[in-house]
């Protein structure tokens, strides 16, 4: 284990009944680190999550975030991450602070502290003027800005980013691409999956799912070298194509 | 703590902001009380009737206009004939037909007088409680045709006149309470599953029984709230009594409570969908309730698998209890083992919920 690997598995392996839907996966990742958790749905990207977040207790293997080991400290590991869903995970009839307010609160935030995050979140996104309005009244880019932010507000060591950006327009996934590599440059972990390969160019280094394995795992540039190809999306093909 | 009290704030920020969540919660009892109150009545008045005199003599008319007397009955038909009360009663101009033979006052001398009573038992119920009021009638006014010998003086203890809405009134509290309860929990609960939020309530350092307490706690005080107006609407618009004692109807009103949003959060936890969860609580929840619980329909007449199953029903007992308090005017002395079931029912759904959510996870 590397001194700066804010993640870190070992042969992290679950199954449910007799399939195997994480086999035995092995990777790290660096504090500060934009690392991209690619794969066809169903290869076993969530449940790898699941268990990273001390959802989903692992059947083998262990896995250290934070320093906190899933297994044994679920609690700890929960208190040192972030989580934001590709389904919207705000409350659409509570205003914008409101909101900050709710998820800062959940994480056991001081008043005090949480009130001067929450403003200075509302002014970091330019929300000064929208602050008291109903979330469900921004229009969708806005709401996965916020959710982000929210997610941090916390001061998390990971950000787990499960599809952020599906169904936002480009301009807008443009500027949370910029938030995202903030947030990193502050020393925040990141781990995201997506659907749009173009990003996984954004990311550090990559991995690339297929049936519960771990087909690559390198900087992009390394693995599309590797395998000999030019784009992203032959990367894709070439890795998935292979299984039956 | 500050994470509870951020919880619950959020909750009640989700109730108050909702109008249609507002109206099912505080509309809807007072709606069910005034309807039940007023419309759903066992007592009969101004029933349409006939009477066909064949004596036509100062026994007879005095008979008649006792009768008329009452207010329960209004004379819609002028007969002469069998054929006649026919026609009425085909034509649904009345609903009973009193017939006086032409001996009427002679036999009434012997004191054997009889009188014949036709009813419309299309309706049952109530052609059996036409015949009971002209029976008391004509019990009072000595034209009882039986022979005296054994004579039968009812008294109806507890609610001496009958009145329904002494009936109706701890069944609506119970239903009320029943339906705001587990209802609106299980929905709001299920509601952040749909929307996702659940997940990032699980991912966060919140124990699953802060988050079960945090959706809980809002509906409670809520229901409270909703207990003491129907009741309040019950004692003073309908005239219910109150004989017991209030803190004892507090507690057993808060033990129903609590039984009914545990059952709530097991439903939460068996649906996925808003849907699915308002589907169960009113099919598994309202039908059996209002049908097996002894507020309208008695379990004592019902077949024995029926009776079984009442068993089974949460409101059953707190009816038994409401009512013993309200209007007996007993305590948990007496109250007691239905309490018991009461608190034993509530255990198992909190234990049932609280393993399942853990499983969820």
């Amino acid at each position: 284990m590397t001194p700066t690997a804010t993640i870190v598995a070992d042969r992290l392996t679950r199954r449910f009944g007799s399939f195997t839907a994480v086999n035995a996966i092995s990777f790290e990742v660096r504090r500060g680190e934009i690392f991209g958790f690619l794969g066809a749905n169903g290869a076993g990207k969530t449940t790898a999550i699941k268990m990273m977040s001390g959802l989903l207790m692992p059947t083998e293997g262990t896995a250290m975030v934070g320093g906190f080991d899933v297994s044994t400290e679920a609690e700890q590991v929960k208190r040192s991450i972030g989580y934001m869903s590709q389904r919207f995970s705000l409350y659409a009839d509570l205003t914008v602070r409101e909101n900050i307010r709710f998820y800062g609160g959940i994480y056991g935030l001081k008043k005090a502290v949480l009130n001067e995050r929450a403003e200075h979140l509302i002014r970091d996104l330019g929300l000064d003027a929208e602050a008291d309005r109903l979330v469900g009244e921004l229009p969708l880019g806005m709401k996965q800005k916020l959710a982000f932010s929210t997610a941090l507000v916390h001061d998390p060591a990971v950000v787990f980013l499960d599809e952020p950006t599906s169904g936002v327009d480009p301009i807008t996934r443009r500027q949370f691409w910029e938030m995202i590599t903030a947030a990193a440059d502050r020393g925040t972990t990141i781990l995201i999956t997506t659907h749009y390969l173009d990003e996984a160019e954004y990311c550090h280094r990559i991995s690339v799912m297929v049936d519960g394995t771990m087909a690559a795992y390198d900087t992009p540039s390394a693995v599309k070298s590797t395998l000999g190809v030019h784009t992203m999306d032959e990367v894709f093909l070439k890795l998935t194509r292979t299984s039956p | 703590m500050n994470a509870f009290r951020a919880f619950i704030l959020k909750e009640f920020r989700h109730i108050l902001r909702d109008k249609r969540t507002l109206l099912v919660l505080f509309g809807m009892p007072i709606a069910q009380i005034i309807l039940f109150g007023y419309a759903i009545t066992t007592e009969i008045q101004n029933a349409n009737i006939a009477v066909l005199d064949r004596s036509r003599d100062v026994r007879s008319l005095e008979l008649t206009r006792t009768i008329l007397a009452s207010g329960y009955f209004t004379l819609n038909a002028d007969v002469r004939s069998y054929d006649q009360i026919e026609e009425a009663f085909r034509k649904g101009r009345i609903k009973m037909a009193l017939v006086i033979p032409p001996d009427f006052a002679a036999k009434l001398q012997r004191g054997e007088a009889d009188l014949q009573v036709l009813t419309d038992a299309t309706d049952p119920n109530m052609a059996s409680t036409l015949v009971s009021y002209v029976n008391a009638i004509a019990a009072r006014s000595g034209a009882q045709g039986k022979p005296p010998g054994i004579r039968i003086e009812p008294q109806m203890h507890y609610n001496h006149n009958q009145a329904s809405v002494n009936m109706f009134v701890p069944g609506v509290i119970t239903i009320v309470m029943l339906l705001v309860s587990a209802m609106l929990t299980s929905i709001a609960i299920t509601r952040e599953k749909e929307l996702g939020n659940m997940e990032i309530l699980l991912v966060s350092p919140l124990k699953p029984l802060v988050i079960i307490l945090g959706k809980v706690i809002p509906y409670l005080l809520l229901s409270m709230v909703n207990v003491s107006t129907v009741i309040t609407v019950g004692h003073l618009l309908f005239g219910v009594p109150m004989e017991g004692s209030w803190l004892v109807l507090a507690v057993a009103c808060l033990l129903f409570v609590v039984c009914a949003l545990s059952l709530g959060v097991v439903i939460s936890t068996i649906a996925r969908t808003q849907q699915v969860a308002l589907m169960l609580s009113l099919m598994a929840l309202m039908m059996p309730t209002i049908l097996l619980s002894n507020f309208i329909f008695p379990i004592s007449s019902m077949p024995f698998p029926l009776q079984l199953i009442s068993n089974i029903i949460p409101a059953k007992y707190f009816i038994v209890i409401i009512k013993g308090v309200m209007l007996k005017g007993v305590g948990f002395e007496v109250l007691w083992k239905e309490a018991a079931v009461l608190a034993g029912m509530t255990l198992l759904f909190i234990g049932i919920s609280v393993r399942k959510f853990r499983i969820r996870l």
